[in-house]
């Protein structure tokens, strides 16, 4: 197993974060993220 | 410097090199936070520029929609089939923040085993709760980072609570909850290498699964070995590289490469050959 699956699991990283951005999931994480988290910094 | 501390330095200064938000306190708000960096660092940093892949993956989850990232899973995958925790020991900030504490300290204090299996644990809880553990519209919270995250707290909690009269206002018990979190965290990093990276985080122990089955990865070679022990000797994390290289605590500081004088320890994605290997049989 040693290395073996590394190139796999890459090329899966990469076919999931593709399939991610077509899902136009980049923009659901930039609309949470262009806003304050209040749990984050602990006081939500 | 060494090579690793400025890696450090520089992935911390980039992702956070946002100074409006030093200067104002307030948070980025442009576009480039489409893009998560592959280590904990909060977006709610005054400075960061990037999303924290922990923070956003948690909030997409405790949406209605329920989302499970394929874009943040992808790309924690794909890095960390590629080095495995090279990230957490070359260009985590948060990393570095508990190596400054421990600077100096010679004493190598191996943790009890049971603690470094915790954070697999909290791996678990990571994910799963924010689809799981919903209140009565449907909402869930992003757990990790409300309750344990120390990296909010310092990074995102500390400098704009300071900055902000209304947030100070604001501060209740969680603050105060979390504050002692990193007190404690920096308490025993002052006296225990990086002690969150090794027993909490859930980020080191997704790549820590990904140690073992990276293309890059620590191999010994057999034959070079002299036994000498000084791979160990020089291991913060107190592990034994000549055993269990790809071990899922190691942090890939590569401290043991460095050290080793015969160059048997290498980190490489060259495949093994039974020549290289003999003699010596490796446990993973």
């Amino acid at each position: 197993m040693r290395g073996k699956a590394g190139p796999s699991l890459f090329l899966l990283g990469l076919i999931m974060m593709f399939l991610g951005l077509v899902r136009e999931e980049a923009l659901q994480v930039l609309g949470k993220a262009i806003t304050l988290c209040l749990q984050c910094i602990g006081i939500g | 410097m060494r090579r690793r501390r400025l890696s450090q330095w520089m992935a911390a200064i980039v992702s956070n090199s946002y100074l409006s938000g030093w200067l104002e306190g307030r948070i980025y708000q442009g576009k480039l936070k489409m893009i998560c960096v592959p280590f904990l660092n909060c977006y709610s940093c005054p400075g960061a520029l990037g999303s924290c892949p922990v923070g956003a993956f948690q909030s997409l989850a405790a949406g209605f929609g329920r989302t499970l990232s394929l874009y943040i899973g992808g790309l924690l995958l794909a890095i960390g089939a590629l080095g495995g925790r090279v990230v957490c020991g070359w260009l985590c900030p948060f990393g570095l923040v508990q190596e400054l504490v421990h600077r100096g300290k010679r004493v190598r204090r191996r943790l009890p085993k049971a603690l470094e299996k915790v954070k697999f644990v909290v791996l678990g809880l990571t994910v799963a709760l924010p689809f799981v553990w919903r209140d009565g519209v449907g909402l869930a919270e992003p757990y990790f980072c409300k309750y344990l995250c120390p990296a909010g707290t310092l990074q995102g909690g500390l400098p704009l609570v300071a900055m902000n009269p209304g947030l100070q206002s604001l501060v209740g018990w969680l603050f105060g909850w979390k504050l002692l979190v990193l007190i404690l965290i920096m308490v025993a990093a002052y006296f225990y290498w990086r002690p969150f990276c090794r027993v909490l985080c859930p980020l080191g122990a997704f790549y820590g699964l990904l140690n073992p089955l990276s293309i890059w990865q620590l191999r010994l070679r057999g034959e070079r070995c002299i036994d000498c022990g000084a791979c160990t000797r020089q291991c913060k994390a107190a592990l034994d590289p000549t055993k269990l290289p790809n071990n899922s605590a190691c942090v890939r500081c590569l401290e043991c490469v460095k050290a080793c004088p015969t160059g048997a320890l290498t980190f490489t994605n060259k495949k093994p050959t039974n020549r290289a290997f003999s003699g010596r049989v490796l446990k993973y």
